[in-house]
C-alpha cells in the first residue's frame, strides 16, 4: 500500500494552517448571508408563510433554520471549486515537477489534495453550523445526543462526497489550464448559476418545469437534501411548502453524488497521468 | 556501450508541434563522471533532460538511465535520479526543512533515515541556520543550494543541474561548483546543461556541445580546445624581424605576424610542448626575449568554431 498522498495531504495543511486568514474570509461570506440575508428575509418571509398552517404534526422551519442548510452547501461548493486552484500555482511556480518527476503514482496528487480539501470543508461546515445555531438556526430540533451525533456524520458523510466530486473537478480543470485568471474566470461562471438553481435558497417546488428539471440534475441539490435530511429530519414545513423525504430519497442522493464523483475521478485521473509539466 | 555507462542516448529526437527541438543525438555519460551540455538556449538541453528524467515522453530514439529504459520503467528511473531544476522549484512558503521532509516523505524514506540524511545534507550545503526560514526569504544562491541538498538527498545514481548556477554572482556560482565537485567525488554522476563556457570547462570530464537540436562535437575540455589547434604564443623580443627568419624550421608553427606590441605566433599542436623549442631556437639565435605569453583557446573560441558564431542569449 502506497501512502505518499498523505505528504501531499500533509503539506496543503501545512498551507492551511499557516494561511489561516483564508479559512476566516471563506467563513466570512456564508456568516454574511446567514446574518444579514437570512435574518432579513426569514423575518419577512416568515411573516408570509405563516398564513399557510403547517399541517398537523408536521415541524415549521423557519427560514433562517431552512436556508442554513443552504449555506453550508453552498461554502462547500465554493470551497471545493477553488480547491484545485492550489495544483495551478504548484504547476506555474510550485512544486508539481518535484511531485510529477518522483515515484509517487501520480493519482497520489489528487488524492492529497481532495484530502486536504474536504478536511477544510468539514472544519468550515463544523464552524458554520456553531455560528448558525448561535444565531438561532434550529437543526436537530428535539433530537437525543445520540442522534445529533449521527446526524452530523451523515452530513459529513454528504459534503465529504459532494466536495470530492467538485474537488476533482476543479483538479482537473487547475491541471489543464495555463493562467489561475481563466480557472477563476470558469469557476465564477459556474458557481452562481449551480447556486440559485438548487434548492439551497427556496423550494423549488414552485419553479418553472425547466428549471425545476435541472435543479434535479444539479449536486448541490442533493447535497442541499441529504443536509437537511439529517439536520431536520424526513418531515417538515417551511417556506409554505411540505418536505418529506425518505431515506431511499436520501441514498438515492448519496448516490447520485457519489456517482458525480467517480465520473469525476475518471477524469482527474486520465489527467494526471496524461500530464506533462515541463 | 559498455556497463559503465549509465547513461545511453541514441537518435533521440523531439518535436514540439512543428518545432523539432532535438534532432537525432546519441550520447553517453560514464558512471562517475561529470557530464557537461553546452550550447545556447533554445538548443535542445533543457528538451533532452526533460526527456532523461521522464518529465517529458519519449518521442523517438532510446534512453536508458541508471540501466532503465525510460519509456518502459519510468518509476525505475524516477528513484534512481535526484534534479536540480532549471528555475526554483519551491514552495515560498514551506521552511527549509519542511522543503526537504516533503521530499523525503516523496520518496518514501524511513523517518529515522530521512532525519539523518536531512541533518547531514543541510549541513554540507551550510543552510543549518536557516532550517526554519520559509524559502521565500533565502537568496538566490541558498534556494539553490537547498535544492541541490534536495536532489541528493534520495543518494541518486545520477544527479541532473539543468543550469546550475544560472543568474547567480560569481562567488555563489564558485561556491554551487563547490558543492557539485564535491558531490561528485563523493560518487554521484552529474549530468549538467549550461550555456556558461567557463562552467563547462571547468567541472566537466566530457562535453557535448549541442544546437539546434543536434550535437556538434563532443570531447574532454583539453581535447576540444587541443582539437582547435589554435595556441598562440605571444613573443616580445630584441628584433622581431631575425626572430621570425630563427622560428623558420619549427613544423607546428602554422603563421606569425608582427604587431607593434610583438609577434603572435600560431601553433597547430598543443602551445605548451611547442613553446620551450621556441624559446630555444630564438634564444639559439642569439636574440633576447623580453616577454612570452601562451594563449590557450577557451570553451569560446571552441564555440565559435564549432557553430560558427557566439553563443546566442536569446530564448527559442
Amino acid at each position: 500500500m502506497a501512502w505518499e498522498f498523505l505528504t501531499v495531504y500533509w503539506r496543503e495543511m501545512i498551507r492551511f494552517v499557516r494561511f489561516r486568514t483564508q479559512l476566516f474570509s471563506s467563513l466570512l461570506q456564508p456568516a454574511i448571508w446567514m446574518a444579514f440575508f437570512g435574518v432579513a428575509m426569514s423575518s419577512n418571509l416568515d411573516r408570509f408563510t405563516s398564513a399557510i398552517p403547517a399541517p398537523d404534526g408536521v415541524i415549521p422551519v423557519g427560514y433562517l433554520t431552512f436556508m442554513a442548510a443552504g449555506v453550508i452547501a453552498m461554502t462547500t461548493l465554493f470551497t471545493s471549486l477553488f480547491g484545485g486552484m492550489s495544483l495551478l500555482f504548484d504547476k506555474n511556480w510550485g512544486l508539481m515537477r518535484e511531485m510529477l518527476a518522483s515515484p509517487m503514482p501520480r493519482t497520489h496528487i489528487m488524492f492529497g489534495v481532495s484530502l486536504s480539501g474536504m478536511t477544510k470543508s468539514f472544519i468550515q461546515v463544523s464552524i458554520i453550523m456553531v455560528f448558525g445555531l448561535l444565531l438561532g438556526v434550529e437543526f436537530f430540533p428535539g433530537y437525543a445526543p445520540l442522534r445529533i451525533i449521527l446526524s452530523i456524520l451523515g452530513i459529513f458523510a454528504f459534503v465529504g462526497i459532494f466536495s470530492l466530486g467538485f474537488l476533482l473537478f476543479s483538479s482537473t480543470i487547475s491541471m489543464r489550464l495555463e493562467s489561475p485568471e481563466g480557472l477563476q474566470g470558469i469557476m465564477t461562471l459556474l458557481t452562481l448559476p449551480l447556486f440559485f438553481v438548487s434548492n439551497a435558497l427556496y423550494p423549488i417546488q414552485a419553479f418553472p418545469e425547466f428549471l425545476q428539471v435541472l435543479s434535479i440534475y444539479n449536486p448541490l441539490t442533493h447535497l442541499v437534501n441529504g443536509i437537511r435530511y439529517f439536520a431536520l429530519g424526513g418531515d417538515f414545513f417551511a417556506v409554505g411548502a411540505r418536505y418529506t423525504s425518505t431515506t431511499a430519497d436520501v441514498l438515492g442522493s448519496f448516490a447520485y453524488l457519489a456517482i458525480f464523483a467517480a465520473v469525476m475521478y475518471l477524469l482527474a485521473r486520465r489527467t494526471f497521468e496524461k500530464a506533462v509539466v515541463t | 556501450m559498455g556497463g559503465d555507462d549509465i547513461i545511453e542516448v541514441q537518435d533521440l529526437e523531439h518535436a514540439f508541434g512543428d518545432f523539432a527541438a532535438v534532432r537525432g543525438i546519441s550520447f553517453t555519460v560514464r558512471r562517475g563522471e561529470v557530464f557537461s551540455f553546452l550550447g545556447p538556449n533554445g538548443a535542445g538541453k533543457s528538451t533532452t533532460i526533460n526527456i532523461l528524467t521522464t518529465l517529458l515522453p519519449l518521442q523517438k530514439g532510446m534512453v536508458r538511465v541508471a540501466g532503465y529504459d525510460v519509456a518502459r520503467e519510468p518509476g525505475e528511473v524516477r528513484k534512481a535520479i535526484g534534479i536540480v531544476f532549471q528555475d526554483d522549484v519551491l514552495d515560498r512558503d514551506l521552511t527549509v526543512q519542511e522543503t526537504m521532509e516533503f521530499h523525503g516523505r516523496l520518496y518514501s524514506i524511513p523517518r529515522e533515515e530521512r532525519r539523518n540524511r536531512i541533518e547531514n545534507l543541510l549541513r554540507v550545503v551550510e543552510l543549518e541556520p536557516k532550517r526554519n526560514e520559509r524559502t521565500k526569504n533565502l537568496s538566490g544562491g541558498m534556494k539553490r543550494r537547498l535544492q541541490i541538498a534536495r536532489g541528493l538527498l534520495t543518494r541518486p545514481d545520477v544527479l541532473f543541474l539543468d543550469e546550475p548556477t544560472q543568474g547567480l554572482d560569481p562567488q555563489t556560482r564558485l561556491r554551487i561548483w563547490d558543492y557539485i565537485r564535491q558531490v561528485n567525488r563523493a560518487g554521484t554522476t552529474i549530468f549538467l546543461t549550461t550555456h556558461y563556457m567557463e562552467e563547462a570547462d571547468i567541472l566537466s570530464d566530457r562535453i557535448s556541445i549541442i544546437d539546434h537540436g543536434r550535437i556538434v562535437v563532443s570531447g574532454t575540455p583539453t581535447e576540444l580546445k587541443n582539437a582547435l589547434g589554435e595556441d598562440v604564443v605571444y613573443l616580445e623580443t630584441e628584433d622581431d624581424k631575425k626572430t621570425k627568419d630563427a622560428l623558420h624550421g619549427i613544423e607546428v608553427i602554422r603563421s606569425v605576424t608582427e604587431s607593434p606590441r610583438g609577434l603572435s605566433i600560431t601553433i597547430s599542436a598543443d602551445g605548451s610542448h611547442c613553446l620551450p623549442r621556441i624559446i630555444d631556437a630564438v634564444r639559439g639565435a642569439g636574440i633576447g626575449i623580453s616577454n612570452v605569453n601562451l594563449k590557450k583557446p577557451t570553451m569560446d573560441d571552441v564555440f565559435v568554431h564549432y557553430t560558427g558564431r557566439e553563443l546566442r542569449d536569446t530564448r527559442a
